[in-house]
């Protein structure tokens, strides 16, 4: 089976985010861009899922500008076999990804398409979700656990705990952190990857208008909290919490 | 304007999240519809008839539905949109996994976790864990909402006198079937609706340590919650997590004990009312946000906590 991942470029979870002076957004000149970590875990899926001898291929998809391809090469160097960027410069929402993407499964015909539950800057957790409506596809999303057979079947974290549901396949499947540890890649594998074939679309090549439907009107940083104080010990902890914050 | 709210429930009972969805729909204005959709869901379109401000409580009965598998749900929720110009729904896991599905069957945008209404097509977002906050118009003529429930209060349970109206369930897609669960039980209340939250982290050592964090709790009637860390790490379960990818919590008090204090975490319970941080290294970023800082060794500054709550 064919599995194909979607990875996004987003700036590294380490950073400090700024806000820009114009409220227009966040500041990303001069910062870290990595991998999605969420995208990680599905690329170390598929890779386990092809170790396992259930993956035959691993095609893996981003969506973004030329930069986005150290991203595709990332994971072609922890194993994935080739990859397709879909290039634009424009801001890209979780409908038309998930457009651009159902184009590229139509085309693939991938039997699994492993995603991030959700990118770390717009904290979205769309696109799995409309990929699989999309196609008319089963989803399993936040995914802890996945065992390919005649189904997929998925154990999601849920609210209340764990959830098994079994997915008739073609499926689309989304990670949460448990599922797996992703590894880092080898030097030879990094030597290796840089052999490997990325494609290069665009939107239009897919036939898929990403014009926004959603307007950011601004960006602001939240409210700062107060600087609070230290206390001596427990006795005081609970004096304040009890006589001055009132909460106990 | 006409808005269709997804009820959230388990166990036979509402949930509490879907009181808050209710405030965030009360805020859009207009005539406000809830929608059960399970199997043997009367007593709890009964309770949701109470809730202060609904017209009418809309169930949806059939096998399909009882696991609130995302595929019937959505295709009940998309034949149910016409009538429709906002769908909201708690950002729950439920929520979560339903929304997006039908924001693409009807080939409109979502908005993910909306903290404020500004008006009817315009909302605040938190983006990047929490650390900038984005106001977002949507041109969409539908526009399908998920409700962080932190960031409105709970409609009253009661007061109301809703009309409840049986509607047909979609076919089911037939795609996915529901084969278990494991969920935690807890006397204790639920992380996203606790008063009190006491939290415990890496620093924690391990799930029996936990124990400690449990003692606290119980004299406070609080809930526990953890860190991705001691998520990670085996301690407690995932249901636990509180952060940007777990829970969003805002209790009245939130005590992080051996919580470093990630980004991460913080997005997850920063918009607590008062925090408190137990952690023996004085650098740790949670004091940042902190109200109460103690520097301490935590396995002795929980059984004095403890100790110190049982004294009147």
């Amino acid at each position: 089976m064919k599995v194909l991942v979607a990875v996004k470029r987003v700036i590294d979870y380490n950073v400090k985010i700024r806000v820009k002076s114009d409220n227009s957004g966040v500041e990303t000149a001069n910062v870290k861009f990595s991998m999605n970590p969420f995208d990680e875990i599905a690329v170390e899926e598929a890779v386990r899922l092809k170790e396992a001898g259930k993956a035959t291929e691993i095609v893996v998809v981003s969506l973004g500008p030329v930069a986005a391809q150290e991203t595709i090469r990332t994971a072609l160097a922890m194993g994935a076999d080739r990859g397709v960027l879909v290039q634009t410069d424009d801001e890209v929402q979780p409908l038309a990804v998930a457009k651009a993407l159902k184009a590229l499964v139509d085309k693939e015909q991938p039997g699994l398409v492993i995603l991030g539950k959700q990118a770390i800057d717009d904290d979205s957790n769309q696109t799995g979700q409309m990929l699989a409506a999309l196609l008319g596809w089963s989803q399993g999303t936040f995914a802890s656990k996945v065992e390919l057979g005649d189904k997929a079947t998925v154990t999601r974290e849920v609210d209340g705990g764990l959830e098994t549901v079994a997915l008739k396949l073609p499926a689309v499947v989304t990670t949460d952190l448990r599922l797996n540890e992703p590894r880092y890649a080898s030097l030879p594998n990094i030597m290796k990857a840089k052999k490997k074939p990325i494609d290069t679309v665009t939107p239009a090549d897919l036939g898929v208008d990403t014009s926004p439907r959603l307007v950011t009107l601004k960006v602001e940083e939240p409210a700062k909290r107060k600087s609070g104080v230290k206390v001596a010990d427990v006795a005081a902890l609970v004096d304040k919490l009890k006589n001055e914050a009132k909460v106990i | 304007m006409t808005i269709l709210v997804i009820a959230e429930h388990e166990g036979g009972a509402l949930k509490s999240a879907t009181l808050n969805t209710v405030t965030a729909a009360a805020k859009i204005g207009g005539d406000i519809h809830v929608l059960v959709a399970g199997a043997g869901v009367a007593a709890i379109a009964a309770e949701a008839a109470k809730i202060a401000g609904i017209a009418k409580v809309l169930t949806a009965e059939a096998p399909a539905l009882e696991h609130h598998l995302a595929e019937p749900l959505a295709a009940l929720i998309v034949a149910l949109a016409p009538g429709y110009t906002h769908i909201l729904a708690p950002a729950t896991t439920t929520g979560k996994n339903v929304a997006p599905r039908v924001a693409a069957l009807l080939d409109v945008a979502q908005l993910s976790d909306i903290t404020a209404v500004v008006s009817a097509d315009t909302f605040v977002r938190p983006i990047y864990a929490g650390n900038a906050l984005a106001t977002v118009q949507s041109k969409d003529a539908i526009k399908i909402i998920t409700v962080r429930g932190t960031g409105f209060e709970a409609a009253a349970a009661s007061g109301g006198s809703a009309t409840v109206e049986a509607v047909a369930p979609a076919a089911d897609p037939g795609l996915s079937s529901f084969v278990g669960q494991q969920l935690s039980k807890s006397e204790r209340p639920e992380l996203t609706s606790a008063r009190i939250i006491v939290s415990g982290g890496r620093g924690m050592g391990s799930g029996e340590n936990f124990a400690l964090i449990e003692a606290v709790a119980d004299r406070l009637s609080a809930a526990v919650g953890a860190s991705r860390a001691a998520v990670d790490a085996g301690f407690v379960p995932n249901d636990f997590q509180v952060g940007q990818t777990g829970k969003i919590v805002a209790p009245d008090l939130y005590v992080a004990v051996g919580i470093s204090g990630a980004i991460q975490h913080l997005a997850g319970m920063k918009d607590s009312k008062v925090i408190v941080a137990i952690n023996k290294d004085e650098e740790a970023p949670i004091f940042q946000v902190a109200d109460y800082g103690l520097v301490a060794d935590l396995f002795k500054a929980l059984p004095e906590l403890a100790q110190e709550l049982d004294k009147k």
